[in-house]
């Protein structure tokens, strides 16, 4: 258990040292999962609003999928990922194999089925006709979807604080695509499971504090901005 | 008179079965229609087909003389004001909620002052601060009622809107609302289930049931016709084919 308290110095010990290594690493971790939420986020929320409301030939095999992606294995897209990106892949010719380019693709790939299954569902709870009570008010298309995304704007912040979540804790898919290079491509979770591999638990033991303060700051700040917008 | 809503020949169905079937049915200026009929008569959808919000499956919606299309129906949308059962309040203050109809038909300027008129109007004005989710039932139709007004409609359409609220409140509202739709001149649709609404507002009432127009004369005349008892239980009103006066429908 004495690994523990010093895992948690140790954390405090690199941080407060400033030691280059893990700032960049959580600089990058900070980098690829917050990209990868913003890129989900500007494609998930219209497609969840979207899912929601319009009926079209096709819808429930596309809200299945998006509902099944929830559940998607970072490891297994992560394998996807690396064989379009693989030299010899249908993508190789762009060179982002093993860069952190690719592993804002995967996480993106990851993240994007939550953040538009949780806004799919948090516009479906709104009562249909205040659909129709906005429609009757006068609001054109633009106006009346920037009215339902206000009114699902705290379940929208749920599904980023979700999104965020698991794209910031996964390793399967930054390994297979990021390749855990150092000083570039290296992250949080795949320096972790670096040093366990290697039997240095108090410096996994650090990193993971390190990847919890961050998880708990990010979530921590949407909290208060999702509940100071609850008291408005 | 040229009517200020008027469909013909509408069908709306839902999957095989017909929701509405109506030839024709007219909306006069400041006349107050109440429609009337069992469950599942086809009110609602005669309602937001009026409003522009539920496109037929055939047949012509119009308003005045014009045709209303997919084109045009957002314009049209902005001449009419609808009320729902619930109040359906955004998550936002009182004041922003009465107020948003006006900004979203592009009134700026003096929309707080108007919204302030009609809160103070339904006797909701020092809630305006408040967040309209925190409101009671009948505060919150209130509110509904002052931000459809406030938007001073062409036709006022209104689905059973007090029929959320408890009987005390209902009684004191309707009487509010009828002095509010007497002064104002406001033409109004009214759904209804309830025959002291249909007392005290309507001009003009017309029956429905599985989603035809069964009769129409004024409220006294329907009142006393033998099968509105039956009516306001939900029962059939197959039985009536012939207006009151005794023309055929």
């Amino acid at each position: 258990m004495d690994f523990i308290g010093q895992g948690f110095i140790k954390a405090l010990q690199l941080l407060l040292s400033g030691d280059k290594e893990v700032y960049s690493i959580a600089l990058l971790t900070i980098k690829v999962s917050g990209t990868a939420t913003l890129i989900s986020l500007i494609l998930g929320v219209p497609m969840g609003l979207y899912f929601a409301v319009a009926r079209f030939r096709g819808r429930e095999f596309m809200v299945g999928a998006v509902n099944a992606g929830m559940g998607l294995p970072p490891t297994v897209v992560g394998l996807w990922v690396a064989l379009f990106f693989w030299r010899r892949g249908p993508l190789g010719f762009l060179g982002l194999m093993y860069t952190p380019a690719a592993m804002v693709i995967a996480q993106t790939i990851i993240a994007l089925p939550l953040v538009a299954g949780l806004t799919m569902s948090a516009v479906q709870q709104l009562s249909p006709k205040l659909r129709l009570q906005i429609l009757a008010l006068g609001a054109s298309p633009l106006q009346f979807w920037w009215l339902i995304l206000h009114e699902v704007r705290l379940g929208v912040l749920a599904a980023v604080m979700a999104g965020f979540g698991r794209v910031i804790a996964e390793v399967g898919a930054s390994m297979a695509v990021g390749g855990n290079v150092r000083w570039y491509s290296r992250v949080l979770t795949t320096s972790i499971v670096l040093e366990v591999n290697k039997g240095n638990f108090s410096l996994a033991l650090a990193l993971s504090f390190i990847l919890l303060f961050i998880s708990y700051g990010v979530t921590y700040w949407l909290t208060v901005l999702q509940q100071r917008r609850r008291q408005v | 008179m040229t009517p200020l809503l008027a469909v013909k020949d509408i069908v709306v169905r839902r999957g095989r079965r017909f929701c509405l079937k109506i030839d024709e049915f007219c909306v006069r200026p400041q006349e107050v229609v109440a429609l009337i009929g069992p469950n599942g008569a086809g009110k609602s959808t005669l309602l937001t087909t009026l409003a522009c919000l539920t496109p037929p499956d055939s047949g012509t919606v119009f308003f005045g003389s014009e045709k209303v299309t997919k084109k045009n129906a957002l314009t049209v949308r902005r001449k009419l004001a609808v009320v729902f059962q619930e109040p359906l309040l955004l998550d936002n203050t009182v004041l922003e909620n009465t107020v948003l109809g006006l900004r979203l038909r592009g009134q700026k300027q003096g929309a707080e002052d108007k919204a302030r008129i009609w809160l103070k109007r339904f006797g909701v004005d020092h809630l305006a601060g408040q967040n309209a989710l925190t409101l009671s039932g009948g505060e919150a139709q209130r509110v509904s009622l002052a931000r459809a007004f406030a938007l001073e409609p062409k036709v006022l359409l209104l689905d059973e809107p007090f029929a959320s609220i408890d009987v005390i409140s209902r009684t004191a509202l309707i009487d509010e609302f009828k002095s509010v739709l007497e002064s104002t001149g406001t033409t109004a649709v009214l759904v209804t289930h309830d025959f002291y609404e249909v007392q005290a507002l309507a001009s003009r009432t017309v029956v429905l049931d599985q989603g035809t127009i069964q009769a129409e004369g004024t409220p006294a005349e329907i009142a006393v016709h033998k099968t509105w008892g039956g009516l306001s239980k939900g029962v059939s009103a197959t039985t009536i084919t012939n207006r009151v006066d005794g023309s055929r429908l």
